[in-house]
């Protein structure tokens, strides 16, 4: 079995929570051997960043150079190309830098590409089953990829869950000599930040979305504490934007956003076929409504009959003393 | 500016029920209607308000069959200049790479100042434009849903959308790759009358051997990655209502939250 | 008579009158000629417009419209103030016409005004001057001190348009008062000299001026006279060259503009005139573009508008503060037409219209109500003009976001929801419904006389589907062998059509006319008013159509249909007039016929309904368009319904349903407010011993609507 790397992203010296998961999905490929933690970085956060891997990786392979403090996809790649083994199977998230960087590893280190994997079935020898989503989710499938001369493989984040077991003690290598001279033909210049109230909602994994249940502009305080708490974002259905409660970005359906998140909690909201057609994928729908007829149950998973207004205060106290 | 857009034919999410066929293992194939995919309309859009603006002409190329030209027609009813069909037996079956081989060699066929693909189509791959960049050595940038021509024209200033809606600002150099995010721009609508215009215009095909390319590289030859079936994860029908006091239904969803990965 | 001369015999500043006058008339003739042929140019440049047909129908109109000023008492005041003054040109016509030669030939009398005759018109004048005059002041009092809403200027415009009504209001009333003073000097001196012609009108403005002048010396007189006559000279002629350039245009335009009027109800003008759909493919542009493309007809329209602004008052998307309103579409393309097609000087290449005097959001506004035709005293059109305009927009492909999914998914699927066209029918293959009614599927295997046209809203809204199921049963009852088209069934097409992709429709509607020929049904039956316009006036060659409303109305009076009591009979209705139903097809009575014939049903009307019905907000595709507004138009709406005292509101159109349900929670009336689709309430109440409604069914009554 070839080496298996895991690239791991990081911020303000803290690894991304995708480091455990990636760790997982290494050993889901082959039990046995350890997989290798490969970061880029600069300066004293990479050295941070690369002592908390002990824990969990053997080897934690450093590639360190001011040019690299910035993660820019195409100097990573060329770092990542220079350092890493032939026949290697790396391991990346597949977010906004993963989609970036790792098909042009895939071809630069002439391995097999396979994207946004939820679960790794067997591998058997040099061929890999794993699991993928199609057609925004609806669907799911088998596909089989050909390890024999290596793959970059990208994990769907929060698809494989941490493996416990005992720390590692692993070590750290420097390779940062290993990479050359790189082109910057790219050159990363700033990172805009969203404004407030620039929430995307499509690019949130959980949404607290309200409907008309929620009555009032004020009440719309009590979705975002809620929102808060999760981690999510407030979404919402049409009635609540033509009421001005909320910005016009924050509506989901088929006159708003489409979102595709893994939770979705609808509030108040009927479930109206054209907010509902907004929402992709298979997302675990909660609905909360006071209207034990309404049909949003249909749809829904799980459904609760309440005021929402007492409901979700109850739920974020909850969430609250729970983390 | 010459700019090459890559493009494909997708069973139109919105006006589809992806559902499995009755032997379990492919979706129903009978009923579904195709369009182009959403993302590559957004780069065709872009594309078209590039030369708008600075002059050029603006190509769309798909690898696929006969079935496939009506979305390049479609295209160019939106104004694209040309349409071309990469067309072999031998390209069936090909997986991700081996489209990106087959672009990068009609790619190299030409010379075009930027290649733009969308983000993804309706696999959810996201590789093709990266592959297809680092195959022709070029720059890439993804999620792109800003794009700015420098002075020169041989750079851009582009916008990557990264987590929590922020951006992410960089300069690439010309020739380059894009994939191109919804939401850039909103595309021109494209009438009926339109695609009737150019319903006999016809379109250059081109082949392996017009390409150059070998046939164990591409097609299920050389695929490196195969789908084996599609199937749907058991799951169960319309909402388990949760009943009890307010207390213990909370204490229920939380736990089923956390579960779902729903909690932070 | 002695040194008393008339005009064309008096001397003018060294120059006898007849001379004078002569000139001045020539001049004043070829001015206005030159004017109106340089009004003319922008018409010849326009499209085609075929309105030389049916002369004895536009005759007819122009008898009811512009002679019988029909329209304008839906205004009182002003419609009072427009008809005087409208009766008292057309009967001093002859008079100016008199006067005018006398300054040429003094002995001139119109042949057979003579003696009583010639009296007898005289005193009609006299009292039509006056009338006139006193009309001018009540309206420039109207203009100044009261300031109606409909006559305010739009924002950036200069304050000349309200000071040139005002100039021109000033300029008729001294041409009347020019010609009393003319009359009134020439009868004072006569009176003097002791010549008594015919008594003036008593209390006529002639007649009290004659009265005041009583003590002035003969020359004064004389002098008053003349200057009279040559300032009744002046102003006519100056009033004639300078109505073509504003909205006092319609003095000379109206008799045209009400002739040529659209005659056709319902539908939509071809893409062109003269032009086959099959060529239109090949055409290189279609719709309107730039102001040249509108047809000769629209222009005439923009030159006879009065800027009453009735219909703008009737808007209901000016209203709720969208950006449209229909009386700056028209008096901005007069204003464009002026101004790149003026009297003096070159014509002027124009840009195209929308983006420069239109905007987008503008032309996408209007739902296509009608109301604003239906107000307008001067028959214009607007609807052809918004189609036109809406054409040229998605020629150019500027259609909305939130506009192009629903089109595409009619293009692919049939239907704006982008639902699989098998599952068309399945509203009727529900199994509790199915136990009550059988539904056949006219697909071939079974033939029946009736095609219930269901329609895409009907077809696949959760909610609406009821509706469908109410007017199966309804017919079931009477007995009438109907069937569905089923899967091969798509959108009608009317929105399609009436936000400018033709193309589309056009494919929509062969696909329709095909299904609907292959099922060889003998009648349709609709219960969607958007399918109903459609079948009825954009399809050519299909079986008659009727709304199920008719078909209840009739049934009920046949005695084929009996009601049981309300359950409830203490909540007030009000019907809510669809536009489709009502003010563009006429179907008032029979829905309220309907609603009469159900015992224990207490019935309230709305200020605005039948033809002044206010609309819901809109159908079809409008359901996706994203205006910007102030608020909903069914907010508005169930408003009116709640002041008129009504606790439910009925409506015979899906799209009114989904409306109006929506906007009685927006407007925080649940619980005060229903809504009930008139099928829904009559399958409930038809007195028959058949099981209750299946469940989903909408009940009536307050604070019992499905939640949406």
């Amino acid at each position: 079995m070839a080496p298996i790397f895991a690239y791991i992203e990081h911020r303000g010296g803290v690894p991304d929570d995708t480091a455990a998961e990636l760790a997982a999905a290494a050993r889901t490929i082959d039990a046995t051997s350890a997989p290798t933690a490969i970061l880029t970085g600069a300066g004293a956060d990479l050295g941070a960043v690369a002592e908390s891997l002990r824990a969990s990786y053997d080897e934690v392979w450093t590639i360190g150079g001011d040019a690299l403090a910035h993660p820019n996809a195409e100097l990573v790649r060329a770092a990542l190309v220079g350092a890493l083994p032939r026949g290697s199977v790396v391991l990346v998230a597949h977010n906004h830098f993963g989609m970036d960087m790792a098909p042009g590893l895939a071809v630069r280190m002439q391995a097999a590409m396979v994207s946004d994997i939820l679960g790794i079935e067997a591998v058997d020898g040099t061929s890999m089953r794993a699991v993928r989503q199609e057609f925004g989710g609806q669907v799911s499938a088998h596909v089989r990829c050909d390890l024999s001369a290596g793959a970059v493989v990208t994990v769907r984040p929060g698809a494989f869950k941490p493996a416990g077991g005992a720390p590692v003690n692993g070590r750290v290598v420097d390779k940062s000599s290993a990479i050359g001279a790189i082109a910057a033909r790219r050159r990363y210049i700033e990172t805009v930040v969203a404004e407030a109230g620039d929430v995307d909602i499509t690019k949130h994994s959980v949404l607290v979305s309200v409907g008309r249940g929620i009555q009032d502009q004020e009440n719309v305080a009590l979705a975002e504490a809620l929102a808060e708490a999760l981690g999510a974002a407030v979404s919402c259905s049409r009635p609540v934007v033509d009421a001005k409660w909320l910005e016009k970005s924050r509506q989901v359906g088929t006159s708003g956003q489409t979102v595709k998140p893994k939770v979705y909690l609808a509030c108040g909201i009927s479930g109206a076929f054209q907010h509902l057609a907004g929402l992709k994928g298979s997302p675990f729908i909660v609905a909360v409504n006071k209207n034990p007829k309404a049909p949003i149950f249909q749809y829904a998973d799980v459904g609760i009959v309440d005021d929402v207004l007492e409901f979700i205060p109850a739920l974020t106290e909850k969430v609250r003393a729970r983390s | 500016m010459e700019i090459l857009v890559c493009v494909r034919r997708v069973p139109d999410t919105s006006e589809n029920e992806i559902q499995l066929n009755s032997e379990q293992n492919d979706i129903e194939r009978d009923d579904l209607v195709y369009s182009v995919n959403e993302w590559d309309n957004y780069a065709v859009e872009e594309a078209l308000q590039i030369v708008g603006r600075l002059g050029g002409h603006v190509t769309v190329v798909t690898v696929g069959g006969e079935d496939d030209e009506e979305i390049l027609r479609r295209q160019m009813a939106m104004g694209a200049n040309h349409g071309v069909l990469l067309s072999d037996a031998a390209f069936e079956g090909s997986d991700g790479l081996g489209i990106a081989r087959i672009l990068a060699a009609f790619v190299k066929k030409g010379s075009y100042d930027l290649v733009l693909t969308g983000v993804q189509a309706e696999d959810g791959g996201a590789a093709v434009g990266g592959m297809l960049a680092a195959m022709l050595d070029y720059p890439f940038a993804s999620l792109v849903n800003a794009v700015e021509v420098l002075d020169g024209a041989r750079a851009l200033r582009v916008s990557r959308e990264i987590e929590g809606g922020n951006r992410e600002i960089s300069e690439i150099d010309l020739p380059c790759v894009l994939s191109i995010q919804t939401g850039i721009n909103e595309p021109r609508y494209v009438g009926m009358r339109g695609i009737r215009q150019v319903a006999s215009i016809p379109i250059p095909t081109h082949g392996a051997a017009d390409l150059g390319l070998a046939a164990g590289a591409v097609g299920a030859a050389g695929a490196k990655v195969t789908r084996e079936d599609y199937f749907v994860p058991p799951a169960g029908k319309g909402a388990e209502m949760l009943q009890g006091k307010r207390d213990e239904v909370v204490d229920k969803l939380v736990e089923l939250l956390a579960a779902k990965g729903g909690l932070k | 008579m002695d040194g008393f001369l008339p005009p064309a015999q008096a001397t003018f500043w060294l120059i006898q009158g007849r001379t004078l006058f002569w000139i001045l008339h020539l001049l004043g003739l070829a001015c206005f000629l030159y004017i109106a042929a340089r009004r003319f140019v922008p018409l010849m440049r326009a499209e085609r417009d075929v309105r030389f047909d049916r002369p004895l129908q536009r005759l007819g109109k122009v008898a009811q419209f512009w002679f019988g000023q029909w329209k304008h008492p839906r205004y009182p005041l002003a419609g009072a103030i427009h008809i005087l003054v409208f009766a008292g040109f057309l009967l001093l016509a002859t008079r100016a016409f008199t006067v005018l030669i006398h300054g040429v030939n003094e002995d001139f009398v119109v042949p057979g005004l003579t003696g009583w005759a010639g009296r007898a018109y005289a005193l009609v004048t006299h009292y039509a001057a006056t009338v006139v005059f006193l009309c001018m002041v009540v309206a420039a009092v109207r203009r100044l001190v009261f300031k109606p809403a409909r006559y305010a200027l739009p924002e950036g415009a200069s304050p000349r348009r309200a000071l040139d009504a005002i100039f021109l209001l000033g300029l008729i009333a001294a041409l009347m008062l020019a010609d009393a003073v003319y009359e009134a000097s020439e009868a004072a001196a006569h009176a003097q000299l002791g010549h008594h012609g015919a008594p003036l009108g008593a209390l006529s403005m002639p007649w009290m001026l004659e009265k005041a002048f009583a003590s002035a010396s003969v020359p004064a007189l004389h002098r008053t006279y003349l200057g009279a006559y040559l300032a009744h000279e002046i102003l006519f002629f100056f009033l004639l060259c300078y109505r073509p350039f504003g909205i006092q245009f319609h003095v000379e335009t109206s008799l045209f503009s009400v002739y040529f009027a659209k005659l056709d109800r319902g539908t939509v003008k071809p893409v062109k005139w003269g032009v086959s759909e099959e060529q239109l493919a090949q055409a290189k542009s279609i719709g309107v573009k730039t102001f040249e493309d509108f047809t000769w007809k629209h222009i005439l329209d923009f030159y006879s508008c009065a800027d009453c602004g009735r219909c703008s008052d009737n808007c209901p998307a000016n209203a709720v503060g969208r950006p449209l309103s229909p009386r700056f579409i028209t008096t901005k393309g007069r204003d464009y037409s002026f101004e790149h097609y003026p009297v003096a000087g070159t014509a002027r290449n124009g840009t195209p219209l929308i983006g420069s005097i239109y905007s987008e959001d503008e032309i996408w506004s209007c739902t296509t109500c009608g109301a604003c035709e239906e107000e307008c005293p001067l028959l214009i059109e607007y609807i052809d003009k918004i189609v036109d305009l809406r054409r040229g927009m998605v020629d150019e492909g500027k259609v909305p976001q939130s506009l192009q999914k629903p089109l595409k998914a009619l293009e692919s699927r049939g239907n704006p929801y982008g639902k699989m066209e098998k599952k068309r029918a399945d509203w009727a293959r529900a199994k509790e419904f199915r136990q009550t009614c059988e539904v056949a599927t006219l697909d071939g295997s079974q033939r029946a006389a009736t095609l219930y046209f269901v329609d895409s809203i009907t077809s696949f809204d959760d909610r609406m589907q009821s509706i469908g199921r109410a007017t199966a049963r309804i017919l079931d009852h009477v007995g009438e062998p109907f069937g569905i088209l089923g899967a091969a069934e798509k959108d009608s097409g009317h929105e399609v059509r009436r936000f400018g992709e033709e193309t589309l429709f056009m494919a929509l509607r062969d696909h329709n006319v095909e299904a609907i020929k292959a099922s060889g049904a003998t009648r349709i039956v609709t219960a969607d008013p958007h399918a109903f316009n459609a079948l009825r006036h954009d399809y050519r060659d299909v079986p008659p159509i009727e709304h199920i409303s008719q078909v209840i109305a009739r049934q009920v009076k046949a005695g084929r249909i009996a009601f049981a009591p309300l359950a409830d009979s203490q909540p007030t209705y009000t019907f809510h007039d669809p536009c489709y139903l009502g003010r563009h097809n006429r179907v008032y009575d029979d829905p309220r016929e309907v609603l009469d014939a159900i015992p224990g049903l207490k019935r309230v009307e709305m200020d605005r309904c039948r033809d002044r019905s206010f609309c819901c907000g809109g159908g079809g595709l409008m359901l996706f368009y994203e205006p910007k507004e102030d608020q909903r138009m069914g907010v508005l709406r169930v408003k009116m319904a709640a002041e008129a005292g009504a606790d439910v509101i009925v409506t015979a159109c899906p799209f009114c349903l989904v409306n109006v349900e929506d906007a009685i929670k927006v407007a925080g009336l649940e619980g005060r407010l229903g809504a009930v689709d008139l099928a829904e309430l009559v399958d409930r109440q038809i007195a028959r011993p058949a099981p209750p409604a299946a469940p989903g069914e909408a009940p009536a009554g307050p604070g019992r609507d499905v939640v949406m």
